[in-house]
């Protein structure tokens, strides 16, 4: 099933998520050229949402498989549920079988569980693999993955090769803590998240918080971007947006400059570190919201 | 891939256009190389999959798709829409657009390049090689004088006030960043779990064959952990430093770049925090950020102020075990001298080590007469002159050993 442009540009819209066309383009890409997707950018700019809304656009399920330092094929891929092969070893003591007839059995795909990796290439329907943060895993993970990206297929030594039953699309995101290898990267399409512009922050604002008023988005989309480029150690990303924004619909703000006050309150919900809240004075906040008016 | 199926899959593009959009896309690909984008034999085939799949036809289709297949890095996202707008849109999407029935408004400069086919298109006189300012690949190529060893040695023990032309500076670039490559981190005598490690970890086996009826079948390994050496900077950017600041600044940014762990501050009257700026790849650019972050450049000085902000605000955040702390100043301090020694003298408690580099140090009949040295000097772990690359390279070994 190939979705032309506009479809998947409609259909991310039904999921809730605001693409910028190069997006729209990368996602038809990947059904085109069969290749996975490398999402990089800063924490916080909706790399993650990419994939759920894949999964939308697509209704495929969503396989999430979280890196982390020291992750390793085991964990990814498959185990073998020892607590099980030990009981059925011990069934089978009283029946009398042989070794040989114990060991194919409990080496069969009963005993097998699956990981991440190996449900997503196993599943009936062609599934979303998101591999996120795959930064955090270690060159010699990025090396194996590799393999399974390229082939589609998984070796169990017990078992033999297992082919994939349906090839599914893989999302990998990145936040820059290690440079990837460049064998990943090539194999990989390409696209750079950044922040939002005010447009479709404001677009993704209506689409998160269907009451809020189009004024005010702009306004917080505007303000926003103007804090965005204020001198921060963490920059706030689209989702702490979305929790200011529902913030000031509950307290029932309707224009920023009204009450500077609550505003500059509630700006707990963008500044995340001390010394951004204590950089962030009442001042700034008022010469931010004199441009906002 | 042949012009038969191009044709048909095309719709209007007739073999004619699907061989030129084809000729041009394989010059693109090799623009792309010279410029350093890993663009292999799959790409290729794949830039042909999506010019035959229409992609071709408009530019602003081209575009995207080009770029999400061969980008690679953000460096190559920021890049390639130069490259491929000096390629491009200078003869080969013309071509198409015409045949394809909607003639365009041609984009400026295209007859500049119409009739000569050697040469890429660039309507706008861009170079197909994007050049990054302050680069030292853009700045060597004029005089075929790309520093040799020699040169090398010469501007080591020039003054840094005395290096001004913009070939030097690519230098002093070059020269601090392998300086700062070579402060890499060390080793400690702390294990921790890895997969690849030197030895077995007893603890972790035994726990671990637990869900394995007690035998040991997976061995737990262990290997010493690399912390990083963490270096933060505080460089003073006040008048009488401002001779030297600029390349004390490309000291910094060689530092965040080649250091994992790294901090830098600025501070004149007020202190700064900088590393994010300077983390910024391109070296124009970062300085050009600075000057908006750091108003005051070039002002008065209050170090101990400076300092004790630093303690207050920072400190607790960047400040570890395993860390040197750098000061970059002159020492002329319009604060009074007490605060200084009381702020350096909280900061060495939390401190590995405290070195203060001073650029008038290395003048012949220098003293450390002014009051903020004075004051500063019994508190520092090393007092070293920094008017030279030599003298920075001098501190190497002594940061290795931290």
């Amino acid at each position: 099933m190939t979705l032309d442009k506009a479809e998947i540009a409609t259909r991310l819209a039904g999921a809730g998520y605001v693409a910028d066309s190069e997006l729209g383009t990368a996602l038809v890409l990947m059904d085109l050229l069969k290749r996975p997707l490398l999402l990089e950018g800063e924490a916080g700019v909706g790399k993650t949402e990419v994939a759920k809304a894949l999964s939308a656009v697509h209704e495929a399920p969503l396989i999430r498989l979280q890196c982390y330092e020291g992750l390793d094929a085991s964990s990814a891929l498959y185990e073998w549920n020892y607590q099980r092969q030990l009981l059925a070893i011990k069934t089978h003591e009283r029946d009398g079988l042989a070794a040989e007839a114990v060991e194919a059995q409990i080496f069969s795909e009963d005993y097998l569980l699956e990981r991440p990796l190996l449900a997503a290439i196993r599943s009936k329907t062609p599934s979303v693999l998101l591999i996120d943060e795959i930064d955090r895993a270690d060159e010699e993970f990025e090396a194996f993955l590799l393999e399974i990206l390229s082939d589609w297929q998984v070796s169990v030594p017990e078992l033999g090769t297992i082919k994939a039953v349906t090839i599914p699309r893989v999302i990998l995101t990145s936040n820059g803590t290690r440079e990837l290898s460049d064998a990943l990267r090539r194999r990989c399409l390409y696209h750079y998240v950044d922040y939002p512009d005010e447009a479709r922050e404001t677009r993704i604002l209506q689409a998160r918080l269907p009451d809020i008023d189009t004024s005010l988005a702009i306004e917080i989309a505007r303000m926003v971007a103007m804090i965005r480029k204020e001198d921060l150690s963490k920059v706030p990303g689209v989702a702490e947006t979305v929790d200011w924004a529902a913030a000031l619909v509950g307290l029932g703000v309707k224009h920023l400059a009204d009450q500077p006050e609550v505003i500059h309150e509630t700006l707990l919900c963008l500044l995340k570190t001390r010394s951004d809240q204590a950089s962030m004075t009442r001042e700034v906040t008022d010469r931010l919201l004199g441009k906002v008016a | 891939m042949n012009a038969a199926s191009a044709s048909r899959e095309a719709g209007e593009v007739g073999d004619a256009a699907g061989a030129a959009v084809r000729a041009r896309m394989t010059g693109f690909l090799k623009t792309l190389r010279d410029n350093h984008f890993a663009v292999g034999l799959d790409e290729a085939r794949d830039a042909l999959v999506l010019a035959e799949a229409g992609y071709g036809r408009r530019a602003s289709a081209l575009r995207p798709a080009l770029r999400a297949l061969l980008c690679a890095r953000p460096a190559d996202w920021q890049r390639f829409e130069a490259l491929f707008d000096a390629h491009w849109l200078g003869r080969g999407v013309r071509a198409a657009t015409m045949i394809a029935g909607q003639p365009q408004k041609a984009p400026a400069g295209v007859n500049r390049v119409a009739g000569k086919p050697g040469a890429q298109g660039a309507p706008d006189g861009l170079p197909d090689h994007v050049e990054r300012g302050g680069d030292t690949e853009a700045a060597g190529e004029g005089e075929a004088t790309r520093g040799g060893a020699s040169r090398a040695e010469v501007l080591e023990t020039t003054d840094l006030r005395h290096v001004a032309d913009p070939d030097a500076i690519a230098e002093v670039n070059a020269l601090v960043e392998r300086l700062a490559r070579r402060m890499r981190y060390r080793l400690t005598r702390r294990e921790r779990l890895r997969r690849k490690g030197r030895r077995i970890d007893l603890r972790a086996t035994i726990r671990h064959s637990v869900g394995r009826g007690g035998e040991p079948i997976d061995l737990m390994r262990r290997k010493r952990r690399e912390t990083p050496l963490r270096i933060v900077a505080l460089l003073d950017v006040s008048a009488s430093m401002s001779q030297y600041s600029a390349f004390f600044l490309r000291f910094l940014h060689g530092i965040l770049d080649h250091v994992r762990e790294a901090d830098a501050f600025l501070f004149h009257t007020r202190l700064v925090h900088v590393s994010p700026v300077l983390r910024e790849k391109d070296p124009q650019k970062a300085l050009d950020r600075l000057s908006l972050v750091a108003r005051g450049f070039s002002g008065g000085t209050k170090i101990g102020e400076s300092i004790a902000t630093f303690n207050r605000q920072h400190a607790a955040r960047v400040v570890h075990g395993r860390t040197a702390v750098i000061i970059m100043s002159d020492g002329y301090d319009t604060g009074d001298a007490e605060g200084l020694a009381e702020a350096l003298a909280s900061l060495r408690k939390r401190t590995r080590r405290i070195v203060w580099l001073n650029p008038m140090a290395g003048w012949d009949d220098y003293a450390p007469l002014a009051a903020g040295m004075q004051a500063a000097l019994p508190y520092l772990d090393l007092f070293a002159p920094a008017h030279n690359l030599e003298s920075l390279a001098e501190l190497e070994p002594y940061l290795a050993r931290i």
